[in-house]
């Protein structure tokens, strides 16, 4: 008899991606199994790389601001107001009050898209079909908006530096209002169907544990963190764009698990219409635009700027020599990042659970690959 | 103002054409711009000051040679084989316990070409700071991934873009481009027109991505 066969060949090595639905772009996940228990994992990203970063410094400020919104292409608006707090930083500016509260209004609406999109395709990954068309259709209301305002609905460059280039459109704010109104009892309903389903909790409860030590460890920030029961939060912890304004809570888990960060996320839907409904109340009106000159040249200098983007905190580090276009910009992207810590939360688990921790995780591959 | 969009010819189209309709808004801002008439070609700091400059001048006296705020953000200069120690100083006794960002720029015409910049953020104080060091090519710093687990990830895509090879990181490989790509996109000598030709021809079999 010989030693081994290959039944007892305890490691098999899969692949699985770049292209598989659950994977949500283009990741590449090489799975280490012993039978079903995931033993390692190894991320293989790059497939979209662009180069971002060495495109933005061939390109003026004004010119790149386009190119950040096909980053995390779910959540443009933030990729924007990131970009644009950064470079008016280094100008030393600071938008109008006007111009904050529509940024402000802007993103979180865009926040609750980019969470919408998360729930739908999360579920479909667990195996729950109808969440999906539900969340398209309530994030088409949102895109409206979008469009209305300024004509693009997924890639907006809605804002530029200094400010906004577009004036709101008559009954934006109504718009908005009754957007609020109708949105939360979609959120009642997407909670009815999944918050005590037996096959959500089961699937999602205890699978893909990350403790608040490990994500510092980790660097890993957003719904995950606060999952982990890290009540931080980029708009509480150091206000931008006027976010000291506005009461909301942030909210937090315990056990940080996939769970866990599912209700952070519901939650963070919630508060982000309660932030839209003060909002939306008190546009000062005003200049949209600062003083910006025509050709932005920033001193020379360097600057990090980072904001709570829907999927963590999402910064710019930019470094100017007093040209027109950047010496280097950096982005720190969230999803890349917490993209690092999926072989700690897979490890020991089941393989049908690395599909929910790829998507409770909430990356952008556009984003991780830049 | 004239001479401010000279260099901008080529590259932003707006400025020229739209002069005419809304001849007021440009002055404000060319006066608020042009003021200094040569803005100085450093960064303009100033001194930083606090408990933790306290703190770490006595630790490590001479091996920091700068603590500098601009714009409200704090930094510090460290000699590249001290700039663990002080993460790890950070991390354990000042609670700077989240490595945000880990990256590098690139200035070839510096003798110690890479500055290798570490963004630190601390929860319980709610502050950040940066680390930076400067290294010459071929330099080889100490992996962090010791200190903070998150830079793995980052320090890969650094030695990815600008071939800064970490000292004891246990999987110093490319991270965004193909392993076998030739090159290194982020420095400066990189044309942004540039790829690896070789390897687009084998992989892809097509003559040029352009």
């Amino acid at each position: 008899m010989p030693d081994a066969t290959f039944l007892d060949a305890t490691e098999l090595v899969i692949n699985m991606g770049p292209q598989h639905p659950s994977t949500h772009g283009v990741l590449r996940v090489i799975l280490k199994l012993d039978g079903e228990k995931v033993n390692g994992t190894e991320c293989v990203i790059g497939y979209l790389h662009r180069g971002v970063e060495k495109i933005g410094e061939n390109r003026t400020y004004q010119q790149f601001a386009p190119y950040v919104d096909r980053m995390d292409y779910v959540a443009a608006v933030s990729n924007g107001l990131g970009y644009c707090l950064a470079v008016e930083k280094l100008l030393n500016i600071e938008a109008p009050p006007r111009a904050q509260a529509v940024r402000v209004i802007l993103t979180e609406l865009n926040r609750i898209a980019s969470h919408l999109l998360w729930l739908g395709t999360h579920a479909l990954d667990i195996g729950a079909i109808t969440p999906v068309f539900y969340c398209l259709r309530e994030r088409e209301e949102v895109l409206k908006i979008f469009e209305n305002y300024c004509g693009a609905r997924l890639t907006t460059h809605a804002f530029r530096i200094g400010g906004l280039q577009y004036e709101t459109y008559d009954g934006f704010e109504e718009e908005t209002r009754k957007f609020c109104d109708w949105f939360i009892p979609k959120v009642d309903e997407y909670e009815r169907l999944l918050t005590n389903n037996r096959i959500w909790v089961g699937r999602l409860k205890g699978v893909g544990v990350l403790n608040a030590e490990e994500c510092k460890e980790y660097g890993v920030t957003g719904p995950v963190l606060r999952a982990a029961g890290v009540q931080w939060d980029l708009r509480k912890a150091q206000p931008y764009s006027g976010y000291e304004q506005y009461e909301f809570d942030i909210p937090t888990g315990e056990n940080g698990d996939t769970y866990d960060r599912y209700t952070v996320r519901m939650e963070e839907m919630r508060q982000s219409t309660r932030i839209l409904r003060q909002a939306v109340e008190r546009i000062p009106s005003g200049p949209i635009m600062g003083k910006v000159p025509k050709v932005v040249k920033p001193p020379v200098g360097e600057a990090y700027v980072s904001i709570e983007a829907p999927k963590g905190e999402l910064g710019y580090f930019i470094v100017s020599d007093n040209s027109t276009q950047p010496y280097r910009l950096r982005v720190r992207p969230p999803s890349f990042v917490n993209l690092q810590a999926l072989d700690r939360m897979v490890r020991g688990g089941l393989v049908a659970d690395v599909v929910a921790i790829i998507g409770t995780l909430d990356i952008v591959l556009g984003e991780v690959d830049r | 103002m004239a001479d401010e969009q000279k260099p901008e010819g080529s590259a932003a189209p707006p400025p020229k054409g739209s002069e005419a309709p809304k001849p007021a808004p440009p002055k404000p801002a060319a006066a608020a711009h042009a003021a200094p008439p040569k803005p100085p070609a450093v960064m303009v700091t100033t001194p930083w000051d606090s408990d933790i400059t306290q703190f770490l001048k006595e630790r490590f006296g001479g091996e920091i040679t700068e603590f500098s705020t601009y714009l409200g953000q704090n930094f510090l200069v460290a000699k590249p084989d001290a700039v663990i120690p002080i993460l790890e100083t950070l991390k354990l006794e000042l609670d700077f316990d989240y490595l945000v960002d880990l990256t590098a720029v690139d200035y070839p015409k510096r003798p110690d070409r890479f500055e290798v910049v570490y963004i630190l953020y601390s929860f319980a104080r709610n502050e950040r700071m940066r680390v930076k060091t400067m290294v010459p090519d071929g330099y080889r710093p100490a992996t962090a991934v010791t200190v903070h687990l998150a830079a793995n990830w980052l320090e890969r895509e650094v030695f990815d873009m600008f071939g800064i090879e970490f000292e004891g990181h246990p999987d110093m490989r490319r991270i965004l481009l193909p392993e076998e790509w030739q090159g290194y996109p982020l420095r400066k000598e990189y044309s942004i027109l540039q790829q690896d030709d070789a390897w687009v021809k084998e992989n892809m079999g097509i003559e040029s991505g352009q």
